[in-house]
């Protein structure tokens, strides 16, 4: 089961080694990760997406966090109501002959061209993780030059 | 205020911190540090001859005292000798504050001479480190360091310490208080939970207390046998646990786990309450996890909540200091449980399955730890080195008092008892300090006997010499068909040995002799090296096989 959890940390070098060890230590995959500075420039926070193969294993993940000195809090969004959002960039070589297929495909997806050169496009989206897939799934029918995706950001509402 | 430089600063935080004791070794980027150490009159310095010495005698010293064990130095190979002992401390909760130099701000990151990635390094086998990159932030990280090593779940703290930082220089301001948003351990246990574990108690027909390292840290060994004496609770211990609570003590059933004693283990796997203290379920006391006490209901306290249904899912934890808890919880019950059929069945096993040895001419190590302990009156405080001699010195001496017991547990790190038992010496200097070792063992930091010497901490070794490296010896016997791959040793003569480093040598071979030799050693003010040659293919016993349930213990003699 997918988990995303939401770490404040004192924002100070050295922090994400301190997160990301816990987890590799254990030999546990990071889905996706994503850290920044919040209201308070001292704080940051860390989005970290994991799939559980044991709820145990997360459950002393989650503990040892918190025991890490540079965290101040842990909060697994799983059971809680949430918004998230992740926002991926799509590169594509522009085909004439398919580019109308294409742009209709972003419409609908409600993403939007940022970028268009006369080779390629660049497509963004910022939706919730089901939507960036399916539409990374249907882009795949065409030429996909790099894919860059931010990884989850979430709040707890 | 005084202006200082970075050096003058960390040794002022120290004696502000209360430290009495340094155990280092210098180097390059120290320089500076050690400059200062120079003119300190009021704080002892201790040079070991290792680094791993260094910091397994600030470790033996915080052990022996509860006092933070603080150790020092240099970058690099100075810093990554001092790791297996920072990691021995961290497995055993033992508060350390370990100093290593670093190479200049500017150059970390270059490879320079001697550098090394030590917060990288340590960062798994420490509470938490610092690289301190300003010496505007050196006298707050010192505090915090200290706040954190002695506070919550205790263990060891990291500084690395520029040697342009310890040459900066700056007004010193001493931080009156620390306060850290993101670290707030939690003293008091919940009172709702608390009063349930009272209520189980009350009605439990089988109940035994299960005691680990965390009475210890807590200081909470008065409040224990206040406990267990008013309500007639077995008491068994961990390893760590040992000298918690009185090992001769009737309700004592001695350490549990692969190599505890029959009854503390059949006892454990019958109950139908178990009350455990500062333990953590470790896999060398719990043996088969899904056949471990079948029957019981569990209450954990613990100070650190990642202890908590790690290993073994507890029906109440309950989650702060020890000492604390245990006031509470011996308030809070209203009448004592009936065990009075219970503890006449834990009589029985003890009659049934008693520790025992072959009784016979020969010198057999159980015999030496028999008569360390009837000479010394069990006051000593033991440090033992890593595999069976340490297993006969948890069964065969009875620990009557906490922080006398010094020896490594979670990371079973050969070599730790000789630098350990010099720094339990210089914390404890009333108090006769043996280390209990094994021919393999000893060697690992034999050079330490020159630091015993040097500074006349007379430290008695009792070596138990069977030529062999004796458990992996036993398991070979016993799991690889007596296949002895590498085990068996040509060993140094250890008693010129002793005398090439100054101490007092002494071989003995014949059982006759244990006692005199003993006494012989309690009566020389220095440091003494016993070459127990001993029976080569004695085991320890019992045993439970790794994976095995708690029950199905091999008993050799007994």
């Amino acid at each position: 089961m997918k988990h995303t959890i939401s770490v404040l940390v004192e924002n100070r070098f050295g922090v994400l080694a301190r997160v990301a060890g816990l987890f590799s230590a254990r030999g546990y995959n990071i889905d996706s990760l994503t850290v920044s500075e919040t209201q308070d420039a001292s704080v940051s926070r860390m989005t970290i997406v994991v799939n559980a193969e044991d709820e145990r294993i997360l459950e002393q993940i989650k503990k040892q966090l918190n025991k890490l000195i540079d965290v101040i809090t842990v909060t697994d969004f799983t059971k809680k109501a949430y918004v998230e959002r992740e926002l991926a960039f799509i590169k594509i070589l522009i085909d004439p002959k398919t580019l109308p297929q294409l742009r209709r495909i972003i419409k609908r997806a409600k993403a939007e061209v940022l970028v268009k050169k006369d080779d390629y496009l660049v497509v963004e989206v910022a939706a919730d993780a089901d939507h960036v897939r399916n539409l990374i799934g249907e882009l795949k029918a065409f030429k996909v030059l790099e894919l860059v995706r931010s990884g989850r950001v979430a709040v707890a509402i | 205020m005084a202006t200082m430089n970075g050096a003058q600063i960390l040794i002022e935080c120290l004696r502000r911190e209360g430290v009495e004791v340094i155990f280092g070794y210098p180097g390059g980027q120290i320089l500076q540090t050690f400059d200062a150490l120079y003119d300190v009159k009021d704080i002892k310095f201790i040079l070991t001859r290792h680094e791993q010495g260094a910091a397994h005698a600030a470790d033996g010293y915080a052990r022996a005292t509860g006092k933070v064990g603080v150790c020092i130095s240099t970058s690099g190979p100075g810093a990554t000798n001092l790791v297996t002992g920072i990691a021995n401390a961290f497995m055993d909760s033992i508060p350390l504050v370990a100093i290593t130099g670093q190479v200049r701000t500017y150059l970390i990151g270059n490879d320079a001479f001697q550098e090394s990635d030590v917060t990288g390094i340590t960062r798994p086998i420490t509470k938490h480190n610092f690289l301190v990159k300003d010496i505007k932030d050196l006298a707050r990280t010192v505090r915090e360091a200290f706040y954190i090593a002695s506070t919550g779940r205790p263990g060891p703290v990291v500084i690395d310490f520029p040697s342009d930082v310890q040459n900066a220089k700056m007004e010193f301001e001493w931080p009156e208080s620390v306060f850290l948003r993101s670290y707030q351990p939690r003293f008091e246990g919940h009172p709702g939970q608390i009063k349930k574990a009272a209520r189980m108690i009350e009605k439990a027909s089988r109940p035994i207390l299960y005691i680990g390292g965390g009475i210890i840290s807590s200081n909470a060994s008065e409040e224990l046998k206040v406990l267990a004496e008013k309500n007639l609770l077995p008491v068994t211990t961990t390893f760590m646990g040992l000298g918690a609570f009185p090992g001769a003590h009737p309700l004592c059933l001695g350490m549990l786990g692969m190599h505890g004693t029959a009854y503390a283990n059949h006892a454990i796997m019958e109950s139908d309450l178990i009350i455990a203290i500062g333990a953590r379920f470790d896999d060398r006391v719990t043996g088969r996890i899904d056949a471990f006490a079948p029957h019981a209901r569990i209450v954990h306290i613990d100070i650190d909540p990642t202890s908590i249904s790690k290993n073994i899912r507890v029906d109440v934890p309950i989650v702060g200091d020890a000492k604390e808890i245990l006031r509470d919880l011996i308030g809070y019950i209203r009448k004592k449980p009936d065990t009075a059929a219970w503890r006449a069945q834990i009589d029985k096993w003890r009659k049934q399955f008693p520790l025992a040895y072959k009784q016979d001419d020969v010198l057999r190590p159980q015999f030496v730890i028999e008569k360390i302990q009837e000479l010394t009156k069990g006051d000593a405080i033991i440090a033992t080195e890593v595999g069976q001699n340490q297993m006969w010195a948890c069964l065969f001496y009875q620990h009557a008092h906490p922080r006398t017991w010094i020896s490594s547990g979670g990371l079973g790190t050969m070599g730790f008892g000789l630098p350990a038992a010099i720094g339990a010496q210089l914390g404890r200097p009333e108090k006769v300090v043996f280390d209990i070792a094994g021919d393999g063992s000893i060697q690992m930091n034999i050079q330490e006997l020159a630091t015993a010497v040097q500074n006349k901490l007379p430290v008695k070794i009792a070596i138990l010499n069977n030529g062999y490296l004796g458990m992996v010896r036993q398991w070979q016997e016993l799991f690889y068909n007596k296949r002895y791959s590498h085990t068996p040793m040509q060993n140094p003569d250890f008693v010129k040995l002793a005398e090439a480093y100054g101490a007092k040598g002494m071989r003995i071979t014949k059982k006759e002799d244990v006692v005199a030799a003993i006494k012989e050693a309690l009566a020389t003010p220095n440091v003494v090296v016993m070459d127990f040659v001993i029976e080569p293919e004695e085991n320890v016993f019992p045993m439970v096989p790794a994976g095995e349930a708690l029950n199905r213990m091999l008993g050799g003699m007994a």
